[in-house]
């Protein structure tokens, strides 16, 4: 079972201190949801007041169509599972997945019954008898979505529980969240700073900052069509150049910089404030020779050699810096620092975008 | 000990051992061995001392088991030695101070380490420990003045009509020992207030909430998850304020009546107004290790170990 949430024009004040400013999203029943932003965003106040342990201070929150103002965190079909995880460590590893059973009254047995059900479905069969402290870093993890599995909920909040585990551990908690996920048919709602997890996990990223939405989007929309400069450049790397917009045609525009004239997709939300330009450093491509349009000289700098990829750092005549990620399919050629080089992108590959959508609704 | 020698020196290490000797033999092992020497011996004239009379034996111990008195207790009759009798007297209504000390503590202990907000926090803690400031004598003749006959709380209770006339709080009202409960409890707070708050405090926050966020209503969360958490603190307390209670004289002789006698006050006797420090020193030795049993057999009860209460 999952229900949808609904967000409406949802605000949180600390004191003077506005955390969650209108921020107005439909969460779909069933969907893998992730909010991005930086520490101090908001997000982790959006999830405290769906899970109900921080009242908004205006909008309403609904689950399943329901409004929830005034219901305490014992009463909503919500389970959270913490950025600690917050495990009991009095009790053995099977007390805790079923604790949310043993609140509504089910008999031991049928407990034990079910615990041991929610281990096999996390993997960790035959752990029930276990201490908290017994179990790995990975191990927890499992414990804890068990136990928020246990009381059935129609949506799942997850803050950033995958922080404190190690680079391929997390890799693989990933995998196996959005396989629970997907056999559960349980909304989740997933918090995190690390657009990796976001991107990699959700059916949708909501991604936050300063307390308002920028944009909601499916992952390869918020990569490749990020709203605004926040979002462009918190989700992936961009070279950024500053100028003006000239003449406009068809979602393109022409823009101007010192570095020359460039043609560049123009963003939805680029009105007349100011704007920039973004690239993608993977969207670079470097030649000897000029390219018809959106070129420039530039001088190798530092080259890097990542494995997969090469980062070449150049610097145009006016010392703007550059970076063009090269794919290493294995023939590609490094070039020598020094080097002197065209750097050309496509003007479908480019964005002008504002800074920050301000005020939105 | 190789630790030791390495950080601080064979001169700063060896001003160590030799302060944990010395108040480890000279303040707790010499006087506790020289009570217990003094114990087995006969109370004689001086002249007599080291004497044929002065020889060892357990006739001071078993002055506590003579003079059997009747005796009742929830509705039996029986006869029991009359200061055996005390003695229980002692320890069943210090029990009941630790039980109502705990009651007034807990929720007390939790609200300081969880609700309030921490910038009253320091306010509030200073509140609470005025009071410590005044010497444990003040405060149980501030009760005194509290609970006699004219005193603020019959004037209280009778005037919100709660008691048509004023009523002798030391002489007892629901047991004789009501005057000396209430100065034990409040004497003693503290030493049950301070353990759990910092037991309670340091549980993690997102344990409550993960608690709740499962379902569970308030009293299974403090059942399942901070009590549990708290029972060392708990624990720690339970026992100082068992024993210290127990172990009392001034509350006692400053709020009981000749009805309510205190196993501390029949010592007295013994070694100040019979002079009998022999005695004295058995009686005492005697309570120690009685209420030492006491209070294992009740932590085994509540399975509580004694590297818990340590922590």
């Amino acid at each position: 079972m999952s229900a949808a949430i609904e967000l409406d024009n949802v605000c949180c004040d600390f004191g003077s201190f506005r955390a969650v400013d209108h921020v107005n999203v439909t969460i779909k029943a069933g969907e893998f949801f992730s909010f991005l932003g930086p520490s101090g965003c908001g997000k982790t106040t959006i999830l405290r007041m769906i899970s109900g342990f921080t009242e908004p201070s205006e909008g309403v929150i609904r689950i399943g169509g329901k409004d929830m103002k005034g219901q305490r965190p014992n009463q909503r079909p919500t389970a959270l599972i913490f950025q600690n995880l917050a495990l009991f460590p009095l009790m053995p590893v099977w007390e805790n997945i079923s604790f949310g059973l043993e609140v509504r009254g089910v008999d031991k047995a049928t407990r034990r019954a079910k615990a041991d059900e929610l281990l096999r479905l996390v993997d960790l069969p035959g752990a029930g008898d276990k201490m908290i402290a017994q179990l790995s870093g990975g191990q927890k993890q499992r414990v804890a979505i068990a136990r928020a599995l246990a009381v059935e909920p129609q949506v799942m909040l997850l803050d950033e529980p995958l922080s404190a585990l190690d680079l391929k551990l997390r890799q693989h908690m990933r995998a196996e969240l959005r396989a629970i996920q997907k056999r559960t048919g349980v909304t989740f709602i997933y918090i995190t700073h690390d657009q990796g997890e976001a991107l990699a996990m959700s059916d949708r990223v909501g991604v936050m900052s300063q307390g308002r939405l920028q944009q909601v989007a499916d992952p390869r929309d918020i990569y490749n069509n990020p709203v605004n400069g926040f979002v462009a450049s918190f989700v992936g790397e961009n070279n950024i150049l500053t100028g003006t917009v000239g003449q406009r045609s068809d979602g393109f525009a022409t823009f101007q910089t010192k570095l020359g004239t460039f043609r560049a997709r123009l963003g939805e939300k680029a009105g007349t404030g100011a704007v920039k330009l973004y690239v993608r450093p993977e969207h670079m491509r470097l030649s000897e020779a000029p390219a018809a349009e959106n070129s420039v000289p530039v001088t190798v700098g530092d080259v890097s050699f990542e494995g997969n990829f090469i980062a070449v750092m150049t610097a145009t005549d006016d010392g703007t810096q550059l970076v063009a990620e090269l794919r290493n399919d294995g023939a590609a050629t490094v070039p020598a620092p020094g080097t002197r080089l065209h750097m050309s992108f496509d003007a479908a590959r480019a964005s002008i975008l504002p800074d920050e959508t301000t005020a939105e609704g | 000990m190789q630790d030791l020698l390495r950080r601080y020196g064979t001169l700063l290490t060896a001003v160590f051992v030799i302060l944990t000797a010395f108040w480890l033999l000279a303040l707790v092992v010499l006087p506790n061995f020289t009570m217990l020497e003094s114990s087995f011996r006969p109370y004689l004239p001086v002249t007599e001392i080291g004497g044929p009379k002065d020889v060892y034996s357990f006739g001071n111990y078993l002055k506590f088991f003579a003079n059997s008195t009747d005796t009742s207790f929830l509705g039996m009759t029986f006869q029991m030695p009359i200061h055996m009798k005390i003695f229980f007297l002692t320890v069943w209504y210090s029990a009941i101070v630790t039980l109502v000390t705990f009651l007034i503590t807990y929720p007390l202990a939790y609200y300081l380490a969880k609700v309030v907000n921490p910038r009253t926090l320091p306010s509030l803690l200073l509140l609470i420990l005025i009071p410590l400031w005044v010497s444990e004598a003040l405060r149980a003749f501030a009760w005194y003045i509290i609970l006699t006959l004219n005193g603020p709380l019959n004037a209280v209770l009778v005037g919100i009509g709660i008691l048509d006339k004023p009523v002798r709080w030391q002489q007892g009202v629901v047991t004789p020992y009501d005057a000396i409960m209430i100065g034990l409890v409040y004497t003693y707070l503290f030493f049950m207030l301070f353990p759990i708050y910092n037991a309670i405090q340091s549980l993690d926050t997102n344990q409550i909430e993960a608690a709740e966020d499962l379902g569970s209503p308030w009293w299974r969360t403090h059942l399942r998850v901070i009590l549990p958490h708290a029972k060392p603190g708990i624990a720690s307390g339970c026992v100082m304020v068992f024993m210290l209670s127990a172990g009392s004289l001034l509350v006692p002789v400053q709020l009981g009546s000749p009805r309510s006698l205190w196993f501390t006050q029949t010592i007295q006797q013994w070694m100040l107004e019979a002079q009998d420090w022999n005695t004295g020193a058995a009686y005492s030795l005697l309570f120690l290790l009685l209420c030492i049993v006491f209070v294992f057999a009740v932590m085994r009860i509540f399975k509580v170990n004694l590297s818990d209460i340590a922590k």
